[in-house]
């Protein structure tokens, strides 16, 4: 839907301010960027991970008595979606040296580094291959890969945005391969904006103190994906990707080494055993849990399926406390709620705005203080703009892209987004976005080291699944590197493993047992089934008019 | 104080359709059965408010990952349409069939043992010169890429030119589902970008020379040293860090301190 007549009056204030913006623009006058002492306040005062309420403590696991917000709780408290007693765990389905759960980015990467250590290795994956959060990445991967920047500055930038609560050991790990990634990836054929002698094209991004943001065009992770996807297909010898059979159980063996998983195809229903001498769990995060009623830049399937898995069979989780809201998520149209509006729109200049056309922050704070600005803005100084549809805003002035860097740098420098908007009426070189704060990122997950081990011997994790690297708030570009890079040393770690030799014994689920027996002990009564797999977005009508019985089956997906 | 997280507004509930009162609903065929959906909905949030649950056909929800390709028709006019289930939004009387997957024919290749050039394009898939030029791809295209313009490019030996065309491809396949040469264009793309990626574009130099300085360990002492620090002293050089000039020319700009390169 186009802006409606109300909408367009109110743009007109922000056009009323527009040449006095861009005049201080071109002098590189910005709008005072937060002291720390002030960062602070608002975080504490705005940002949603900061309020007490609707967090609880968890009663069971390895993080029994840390606080979550109610939904994070709920799936780690949650039961097994398959009956141990039930399960014969001596027909196995599917023998492989590396099971990879997951076909994201991370997941992907794994896979191509274990196939490399010359490993068989099975993908399983939810949805179809390279249905992940990675393909919606748009602004860029960060690395130090320019003559006035080092992984030294990289990780002083990652460490500060994460308000220094990081994993040193997983923050050198980043900074230090974020440049091999990034080579790894030009030889695998990924097309980088480059000048013409092949230099990349870099710019900032919040927080940063080099311009070390890597992309291509707005739609760099679907290009990423769509590069090492294509190389996955390359290797049919030894990779063999499984689709639409997520993982909804690890296997153990009787030593407590990992060592496969249980799989459920989601159309038929049934279930198939895995048995792998590794596992790499790159399962993403857990946007699609809406936390607090927000909407999500993430993908169906972001159910936060692997840290449930991993929790039960005895890994800790890092920082799931922490939640990250991406400032600009789009508030209108109704369409395209919730999806995610670059950073690199305020990296190229465009001002953030209330209802009168005021600039009110530093455009590129860390993502979770820009977000509690502008929460702050609209909600307790009452100056958002209102949908149609009740929804509240701030203005994204993109209009002054185009007369910062010449005309038709918005449809160069942004092409998905300007289609997005352009579907619905709204041509973005000429008129501003409507953005709100939207659940955009898990910054914690499960607890690995910078090899990207667990503690279960055979288990490895990637990607947003894992927790540490960005503390408790991530920066732009650091999650497309955070993929390749962990899952990449996932992938070697997972093949040197195997090939050292692993004996497997009996396949086991007395890990799933026990925890169900905690959660008795606990008083845990009606825990949740999980992993959900896939959210449920019917109306209360529809579900009402469901037969009672189809509801308590327990299998999720039905 | 905010008080976003007390009370979260009913209709902000994540990708949930409400039905506000007063409004107004079309009628939408799915698989030829009717359902009165509110108007101003994508398709797939459509489907979802009937009561359908996707497993196949819907991966991003946001118009880039190419899972949900749809097809319609709309009452009384004979064209079928294209478009991405999560991003078109559903007019009265329109008639949905989901294309969950559409198989085509994809040649495995070697690339760092091919030859970068088109000749290679054009072994692998020779079915390329069975197009026949009726643009029906373009058409199909819910991403507006000009696919015979690519596949054009193809044939014509410019791989630069197809590789630039086609970038925008999110590899739904609805250009395959129409192709009466049964060329399977998006793979013929993907070929062409890596090649040209790998093999016409310049490979980056300061990059090559990072990863060597990487691989040769000259910058583990520096991360032992920060990882070593206590937070006082990381929040120090944090706040003091230069901040790299927004306009400074690619790789010109150098910090004033510059033993930490």
């Amino acid at each position: 839907m186009a802006y409606t007549p109300e909408m367009k009056e109110l743009i007109k204030r922000v056009e009323a301010t527009r040449p006095a913006r861009l005049e201080k623009a071109r002098r590189e006058e910005h709008y005072p960027a937060l002291t720390m002492a002030q960062r602070e306040e608002v975080l504490s005062k705005f940002h949603p991970d900061y309020q007490e309420d609707g967090k609880r403590t968890v009663a069971v696991g390895p993080n029994k008595g840390d606080t979550y917000q109610e939904g994070v709780a709920a799936l780690l408290e949650s039961k097994s979606v398959v009956r141990p007693d039930k399960v014969d765990l001596t027909k196995v389905d599917h023998e492989t040296d590396v099971l990879v759960i997951g076909g994201g980015g991370a997941g992907t990467s794994a896979a191509l580094m274990a196939a490399e250590g010359g490993c068989k290795v099975i993908i399983a994956t939810k949805l179809r291959h390279g249905d992940s959060n990675t393909v919606m990445a748009e602004g860029g991967i960060q690395g130090a890969t320019h003559e006035g920047d080092s992984p030294y500055y990289h990780y002083l930038d990652t460490i500060g945005g994460g308000h220094f609560t990081n994993q040193r050991d997983l923050v050198a790990a980043l900074a230090n391969d974020a440049p091999l990634s990034i080579a790894w990836l030009e030889k695998l054929g990924m097309m980088f904006n480059k000048y013409e002698d092949g230099r990349t094209v870099v710019r900032h991004c919040g927080g940063s103190s080099r311009k070390r943001l890597q992309s291509s065009g707005d739609m760099t992770g679907a290009e990423i994906m769509r590069v090492v996807r294509d190389e996955v297909r390359n290797r049919s010898d030894l990779i063999t990707t499984l689709e639409f059979s997520p993982a909804v159980e690890l296997l153990l063996d009787d030593d407590g080494k990992c060592a496969g998983a249980i799989l459920m195809n989601m159309e038929t229903k049934e279930f198939s055993i895995v048995r792998a001498k590794a596992v790499v769990i790159a399962t993403g995060g857990f946007g699609r849990l809406h936390i607090k009623g927000f909407a999500t830049t993430n993908h169906y399937g972001a159910t936060m399926d692997g840290v449930v898995m991993a929790y039960r069979a005895g890994v800790g989780n890092k920082s799931l406390h922490s939640t990250q809201y991406h400032p600009t998520g789009t508030a209108y149209p109704e369409q395209n709620v919730g999806l995610l509006i670059t950073e690199k729109v305020r990296g190229l200049g465009a001002h953030v705005l209330n209802i009168d056309g005021e600039q009110f922050c530093f455009p590129l704070e860390p993502r979770d203080v820009e977000s509690a600005e502008l929460i702050c803005e609209a909600m307790e100084k009452g100056k958002g703009i209102m949908t149609p549809t009740g929804r509240v805003g701030l203005w994204l002035d993109s209009p002054m892209i185009d007369e910062l860097h010449g005309p038709g740098t918005v449809k160069k420098e942004l092409p998905a987004k300007f289609i997005q908007f352009e579907r619905h009426g709204i041509d973005i070189s000429k008129e501003p976005m409507l953005v709100y704060p939207t659940l955009h990122y898990q910054n914690g997950g499960i607890n690995v080291n910078g090899n990207s081990e667990t503690v279960v011997p055979g288990l490895y994790a990637a990607g947003e699944a894992i927790g540490g690297v960005h503390g408790e708030n991530r920066l732009m570009g650091n999650s497309l590197q955070d993929i390749i890079t962990f899952g990449r040393r996932a992938g070697v770690n997972a093949s040197k493993y195997v090939n050292a030799g692993v004996e497997l014994k009996n396949l086991s689920l007395d890990h799933v047992v026990n925890f169900e027996k905690e959660l008795e002990e606990a008083g845990v009564t009606d825990p949740k089934v999980a992993p959900i797999v896939l959210p449920d977005y019917s109306t209360d009508e529809v579900a009402e008019n469901r037969w009672p019985d189809a509801l308590t089956d327990g299998v999720p997906g039905v | 104080m905010c008080e976003l997280d007390t009370k979260a507004p009913k209709i902000a509930t994540g990708d949930r359709a409400i039905l506000p009162e007063g409004a107004r609903t079309i009628p939408i065929f799915v698989m030829g059965k009717q359902y009165d959906v509110p108007e101003t909905l994508t398709i797939m949030k459509a489907m979802e408010f009937a009561g359908f649950k996707f497993l196949r056909g819907s991966g991003c929800r946001g118009g880039i990952c190419g899972a949900c390709p749809t097809v319609y028709r709309k009452a009384g006019d004979y064209k079928l349409y294209y478009g991405l289930a999560c991003q078109t939004v559903v007019e009265p009387d329109m008639y949905l069939a989901q294309i969950p997957f559409f198989p085509a024919n994809r040649a495995a290749f070697d690339l760092e043992a091919l030859e970068g050039s088109v000749d290679t394009i054009h072994a692998l898939y020779p079915e390329l010169f069975r197009c026949v030029a009726c643009n029906q791809c373009t058409k199909a295209c819910p991403m507006d890429v000009d696919v015979l313009g690519y596949i054009s490019a193809i044939k014509q030996g410019q791989i630069e030119k197809a590789a630039r065309l086609s970038f925008d491809c999110i590899q739904c396949g609805l250009c395959a589902s129409r192709c009466m040469g049964e060329i399977p264009q998006y793979h013929v793309a993907q070929l062409a970008r890596r090649i040209f990626a790998r093999y016409i574009q310049p490979q980056a130099e300061h990059l090559a020379k990072r990863v060597q300085d990487i691989e040769a360990g000259k910058y583990d002492p520096m991360l032992d040293k920060l990882n070593g620090m206590d937070r006082e002293a990381l929040e120090k050089l944090y706040v003091e860090r230069e901040r790299e000039p927004e306009f400074a020319p690619a790789g010109e700009w150098l910090p004033k301190d510059t033993s930490n390169l």
